[in-house]
């Protein structure tokens, strides 16, 4: 039996206040644990402000100044042996605390080792592009400036790699709305027919569970299909859809159900 | 000279069938419906296995183009994205007409799934639409039938009359 918890009052408390699950933190150990990371993190800070560093699911995660990134990803990649950069991106923080979580994450084959690599930056702040050491920052930057707006200086083609050149907006920051603002609403309408189609064309139907019986437009009414626009009574025949004509078509032969065969002898 | 009693009109007698212009135009129509390969996302393997042997559309002479210019109909298989939309419009302007344009699948006939600030939500937004097919994916039956009745909808119009253009607006 579940156990009795008194509900006197129950209708009064709010029992769930988070709006979304907020997972427990992962464990974080000190860098000291591995000897490896340890090395590493004291050659990073022989010549480089670290403001905090940690071991988090078997990955050292430092964090550096954004000014640093360059020569930071620079050192680890000809002295460290972190040979590939598997990733780049950032993390939208502006409601919390008006910066944006810039990441790079290392991996080096040799020492068969992860290292994050962490910055913060301002709203309007750019990065140095590392698209000079590593090829792969090339779209990855052009990603981050894409999504969240965080241009790269010294990227040679800093433009939208995902949404059209002509988009406004950056999909990925918490504060753009799903299903798009006004100008994604009507990007398409604008774009192909000009900003006097919409009043024909009309908003986008955005409610998935919406069913109108009255609607003669859309799929409410499937196998009592009415022409555009009619008034519905509900009293609407059934459509009999079939696809052939009940009398036959020239040079073509009609299927007679009846004297079709269904095979059910594989070895026939 | 021989005495030959050959009753002409008894079908398979003389390789000639009597019919009227619009029907046997509109009987040529319906049956070389010539396709636009355009798939754009999942639902577009269903299309392609609609044109595979198994299902084999060749038989209703529903043979895949590469190029809008040769195509009757628009087979549009799959998610509309908003930065792809321009390029609908211009394939469906290159085709000639007459032509016809079926929606295949829920992204194109509302979006979809994909109720975000990315896609377009339903291709008749953009251009005119024949035939809307249900499914995420419809299985290749669908596009058959779907298919069999857009011939069926072509017979049911008159060849001879002037072609209106479509368009959505
Ligand atoms: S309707 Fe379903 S199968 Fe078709 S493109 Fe959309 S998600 Fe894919």
């Amino acid at each position: 039996m579940r156990a009795y918890t008194p509900k006197d009052d129950v209708q009064k408390k709010s029992y769930y206040t988070d709006r979304f699950f907020v997972s427990p933190q992962v464990p974080k150990f000190p860098v000291e644990n591995d000897e490896v990371f340890t090395k590493d993190l004291e050659a990073i800070k022989a010549k480089f402000e670290v403001s905090e560093a940690y071991i988090q699911v078997e990955q050292m995660v430092v964090f550096i100044q954004p000014e640093d990134n360059y020569k930071v990803l620079e050192l680890m990649k000809n002295e460290l042996e972190y040979t590939q950069l598997s990733e780049l991106s950032a993390i939208d923080w502006l409601a919390k605390e008006n910066k944006f979580e810039v990441f790079y994450q290392m991996l080096s084959m040799n020492k068969r080792k992860r290292i994050r690599v962490k910055m913060f930056i301002d709203k309007d702040q750019a990065v140095n592009s590392v698209e000079k050491l590593f090829r792969s920052a090339d779209w990855s930057e052009r990603e981050m400036f894409d999504m969240f707006g965080i241009e790269a200086n010294a990227h040679p083609f800093m433009k939208r790699i995902l949404m059209p050149y002509d988009w406004q907006g950056f999909p990925l920051l918490k504060t753009y709305p799903l299903q798009g603002d006004e100008f994604a609403a009507w990007y398409e309408v604008d774009k192909i027919y000009g900003k006097e189609a919409r009043d024909i064309i009309g908003p986008e139907l955005r409610d998935t569970a919406k069913v109108d019986r009255y609607d003669s437009q859309r799929f409410a009414r499937l196998g009592h299909e009415v022409p555009k626009g009619t008034k519905i009574t509900g009293n609407e025949p059934k459509n009999e859809q079939s696809y052939q004509e009940e009398g036959g078509v020239f040079l073509i032969k009609k299927l007679n159900k009846k004297d079709s065969v269904v095979i059910d002898d594989p070895q026939r | 000279m021989a005495q030959h009693k050959v009753n002409y009109t008894k079908d398979g007698g003389l390789p000639v069938a009597l019919t009227s212009i619009d029907k046997i135009v509109n009987w040529g129509r319906s049956n070389s419906i010539w396709a636009l390969t355009y798939g754009l996302a999942c639902c577009g393997i269903e299309m392609m296995a609609s044109g595979a042997s198994r299902y084999d559309f060749d038989r209703f002479g529903t043979i895949f183009r590469a190029s809008p210019r040769q195509a009757d109909v628009m087979i549009v298989a799959g998610t509309l994205t908003k930065k792809h939309a321009e390029f609908i419009k211009r394939l469906y302007d290159q085709m000639t007409e007459p032509k016809w344009v079926i929606s295949m699948g829920s992204c194109a006939n509302t979006g979809g799934m994909f109720n975000t600030y990315s896609t377009v939500q339903g291709v008749d937004r953009l251009i005119p639409v024949d035939l809307y097919l249900p499914g995420c994916a419809p299985r290749p039956e669908t596009l058959q039938y779907g298919v069999m009745l857009l011939q069926k909808k072509i017979r049911a119009n008159s060849a001879s009359r002037a072609q209106k253009a479509k368009r959505l607006m």
